[in-house]
């Protein structure tokens, strides 16, 4: 634990990469394995659960700290973080800390299936014998989300300066559904032939967004030109008679998509498809959010299979008669796939369509006109890419359509939290409707620079109309541009509709609250069905 | 009619007819110490500690001011006044107020740990106690000054180890001269931007005796700045100035940097937790030991604060003011030379 907080540490001081790669090497080269092996679990997203709902937790603290809990609750709100919290309200005890990493987190699971007054004795103990820092990892490792500032590749390029194994191998091997307490560090990194193999994905590959004129990068004919879809990137497995399906995020969604299970029985044993999952009926790509009524449902119904319809869009073919393919070019890697796709004939499993312009000029006019058919843009590869490793720049690149844009007002804002603790940085944004009241639709994390989230959390604590915990009111009187990617009714938001990946854009210095934009304006934005 | 009263021009004692700390122009200021936020410009007589005259003198520029001791009192109008040591800058002082018995004490900015620089703080007895609670949440608990100046110490040698220059962000007036009088002279020369040098010659000037240092002027060469601390406030930082240090790590000593979202929003390489004001333990303590059943807290987390002391059955409130305490964002303050 000692020398896990010591990374942490030195992790957390530091913003350049390679500090923190020579950090984690140095780590490797002294933990445990059983350390290491928990160590990339936690960067993984891997960690022990939650041992009770954050409110009992702020119980506990404020106990321990002996303070009533509206106090701790108000310093909550301050600091941002309730690890950092409850780790400085406690004193600085001199650590009397012993437990590896390994031996720490299985006490703590141990604890999990205890009484809730078992447990609060537990964790109080356990933070008397911490230092601060100590107690600060230790609450950000038990609970139940780990975020540190590294990067998957990050972690996988320490990794492989360490075990000297190739970089997209270790990608390889930390994808899909291992688990800490059922292997070693070696069986991770080195065995052959695990029980997981066969549905292990693949690393995705993903594109930069294009950011200079097409025109730079050559001929038009040496590029793969597709659509953007906007739905569920996945990766669909076939191997040994079954069928596995991944999202981006690394979670197996098999059982969600019942009307896909067919594939199994049609696909060639030894496949691997990467794809998108989109929300599909008669030939149409429905908007994402109808996607979002589905994803959250435990029991997947006829109903809501009939209401919502899914395909999966194949943009390409990782594997193929259990060769890995990903070192071909990408023309040859689309042969098979459109051969594959056409012989299935299946109505779940579309080809990505190739579209053909005569020049740049013309998939600039496809792009801008993109949102007609309910895509985002358009994707450009090289004909003799390979399938690489994570974010790379060169040889794919996605080039999406301007988001959509509306002049909104400021009515709440919150702290935020992490870097953005204690200014208020997370803003809800109204428009007027036509009683010319306030109705908001759009919540979003700033897009603004530093000086001006300084600029605007100033205006912000001097405006406020009331507060509510951590939230204020604030007067109705700064006007921001705030873009978002698609809109569309929901029953599910007050004023009616609802937009994806809303952001600001920038501050309207130049618009009183009055000029800013209606509802009216912004329900027109909406594509007719 | 109150012993002392909350206006919009400040703290006003209406039987002697005086404000402490104004914001506004008054005729006749108390003043507990020379940060901008309580010594402001504008009024026709001021009062302060003697050591705080010089310091006052370089910030408001040709003022009539009259210095004192602590514990000297001034009589006016049957009022009772005296300056205390509040142990948060050189010649800071709390004010205590005394009419026919009734004792009220406003403690301006304070801390309790001794710094080596200034009086150390005093606790007076009082009915009324009027204070700051910049800090006044239970997460701020200062390690001891020792501490902070070993991990100063520690990071400046690791710095002339790599061949860097040390700068490090604090308060001209306060921090600046509190880092310079606590920190191992034997790593380097230490330098300090012409704000800094200012506040020290004023310090100086009221009897405080200083290590060497040297002003940062252009004649210097970057060879000299290779095993250099540099003490500059926190607005040089990302300005042209910074440039002949060049290469350099970057230090801010503030009580904010006790939190992590500030620490990581600074555009610094370090942060060390470093405060003239009191933390949540010594705000407790203080207030305990004035004896004083009234509390008032005028700047920080007041509501908290505030709220806190009510339910350990003190009565106490919370009044908006025009003061800040130590800020997140250090503006420097302006000199008038």
């Amino acid at each position: 634990m000692k020398q896990f907080t010591e990374l942490f540490i030195k992790i957390d001081e530091t913003t350049k990469t390679n500090e923190k790669v020579e950090a984690l090497v140095a780590y490797f080269n002294e933990a445990s394995d059983a350390d290491k092996l928990w160590t990339i679990a936690i960067f993984c997203g891997r960690n022990p659960k939650k041992i009770t709902k954050t409110n009992e937790l702020k119980r506990w603290a404020a106990e321990a700290a002996a303070i009533p809990f509206w106090l701790f609750d108000e310093t909550y709100h301050i600091v941002g973080d309730l690890s950092e919290t409850i780790s400085s309200i406690l004193p600085d005890y001199d650590s009397s800390v012993t437990q590896t990493l390994a031996e720490t987190i299985e006490a703590f699971e141990l604890a999990l299936g205890k009484s809730e007054e078992e447990k609060q004795a537990f964790i109080t103990a356990v933070w008397k014998t911490m230092n601060r820092h100590e107690r600060f990892v230790y609450n950000k490792l038990t609970s139940g989300s780990f975020r540190m500032g590294v990067s998957q590749q990050l972690l996988i390029k320490a990794l492989a300066r360490y075990t000297g194994l190739d970089q997209n191998k270790i990608a390889h091997r930390l994808t899909g559904k291992w688990d800490p307490h059922n292997l070693t560090f070696h069986e991770l990194l080195y065995a052959e032939n695990s029980a997981d193999d066969a549905s292990r994905p693949y690393p995705f590959y993903l594109a930069y967004a294009l950011d200079m004129e097409p025109e730079m990068l050559g001929e038009i004919t040496y590029w793969q030109l597709e659509y953007k879809w906007d739905g569920i990137r996945v990766q669909l497995i076939k191997r040994n008679e079954e069928m596995y399906l991944w999202s981006r995020g690394e979670e197996l969604i098999t059982e969600k998509f019942p009307e896909l299970h067919l594939l199994a029985l049609n696909l060639p044993d030894g496949t691997v498809i990467d794809g998108e999952l989109v929300p599909m009926q008669n030939n149409q790509v429905k908007p994402f959010n109808e996607l979002q009524t589905r994803i959250g449902r435990k029991n997947i119904t006829k109903s809501i299979m009939q209401k919502v319809p899914v395909a999966i869009i194949a943009y390409d073919l990782l594997e193929f008669a259990y060769e890995d393919q990903r070192m071909q070019p990408l023309c040859n890697r689309r042969t098979i796939l459109q051969q594959l796709v056409n012989q299935l004939k299946q109505p779940v499993l579309l080809l990505s369509e190739v579209v053909e312009p005569q020049g740049w000029q013309e998939l600039a006019a496809l792009r801008l006109n993109s949102r007609d058919n309910g895509s985002e843009g358009v994707m450009l590869k090289h004909k003799q890419s390979a399938y690489g490793v994570g974010r790379k720049r060169g040889e794919w690149w996605k080039w999406k359509t301007d988001p959509m844009t509306i002049d909104a007002v400021l009515i709440y804002a919150q702290s935020g939290h992490g870097r953005r603790a204690g200014l208020y940085t997370d803003y809800t944004f109204a428009v007027r409707d036509e009683g010319q009241k306030l109705v908001p639709f759009a919540k979003a994390y700033s897009g603004l620079t530093n000086k001006e989230i300084e600029q605007v959390d100033a205006w912000i604590k001097k405006h406020t109309i009331e507060k509510f915990g951590p939230v204020r009111s604030v007067i109705p009187e700064l006007v921001f541009e705030i873009g978002f990617e698609g809109i569309n009714f929901s029953s599910r938001h007050k004023s009616g509709i609802a937009v994806r990946f809303p952001r600001v854009i920038r501050w309207r210095k130049d618009k009183k609250a009055s000029e800013a934009d209606t509802l009216q304006q912004l329900k027109s934005l909406i594509k007719s069905p | 009619m109150a012993l002392i009263e909350f206006t919009d021009k400040g703290m006003y004692c209406p039987q002697a007819d005086v404000y402490i700390d104004p914001w506004r122009a008054v005729n006749k200021a108390l003043i507990t110490h020379g940060h901008s936020d309580h010594a402001r410009y504008g009024s026709a007589a001021y009062f302060t500690h003697h050591q705080n005259v010089p310091i006052i003198k370089r910030r408001l520029g040709n003022i009539e001011v009259t210095g004192f001791n602590y514990e000297e009192t001034i009589l006016i109008n049957g009022v009772t006044f005296s300056f205390h040591p509040a142990g948060h800058v050189l010649g800071s002082s709390q004010i205590r107020v005394e009419y026919k018995g009734e004792v009220w004490v406003a403690s301006g900015d304070y801390k309790t740990e001794a710094d080596g620089v200034c009086e150390p703080f005093t606790p007076v007895k009082c009915h009324t106690f009027i204070t700051e609670s910049t800090f006044g949440l239970p997460v701020f608990n200062w390690s001891s000054q020792k501490h902070i100046m070993d991990e100063i110490n520690h990071w400046w040698q690791s710095n002339v180890n790599n061949g860097k220059a040390s700068v490090i962000f604090a308060y001209s007036l306060g921090k600046a001269q509190r880092i310079l009088c606590n920190i191992n002279a034997e790593i380097g020369p230490v330098y300090v931007h012409g704000a800094v040098a200012e506040m020290n010659e004023a310090c100086a000037e009221a009897g405080l005796l200083l290590p060497p240092y040297q002003k940062v002027t252009a004649g210097l060469a970057k060879d000299d700045f290779r095993k250099a601390l540099i003490i500059a406030p926190s607005s040089a930082n990302n300005t042209p100035w910074m440039k002949k240090f060049e290469p350099y790590a970057t230090a801010v000593a503030s009580g904010w940097m006790a939190l992590r979202g500030a620490r990581r929003w600074q555009a610094a390489d370090k942060g060390f937790v470093l405060s003239d004001h009191a933390d949540w333990p010594s705000l407790n303590q203080a207030v305990a030991e004035t004896g004083a059943e009234n509390i008032i807290a005028t700047h920080g987390y007041t509501e908290a604060f505030a709220n806190w002391l009510t339910e350990k059955g003190y009565n106490a409130r919370m009044v908006q003011t025009g003061f800040v305490g130590e800020q997140m964002k250090q503006e420097e303050e302006k000199t008038v030379v």
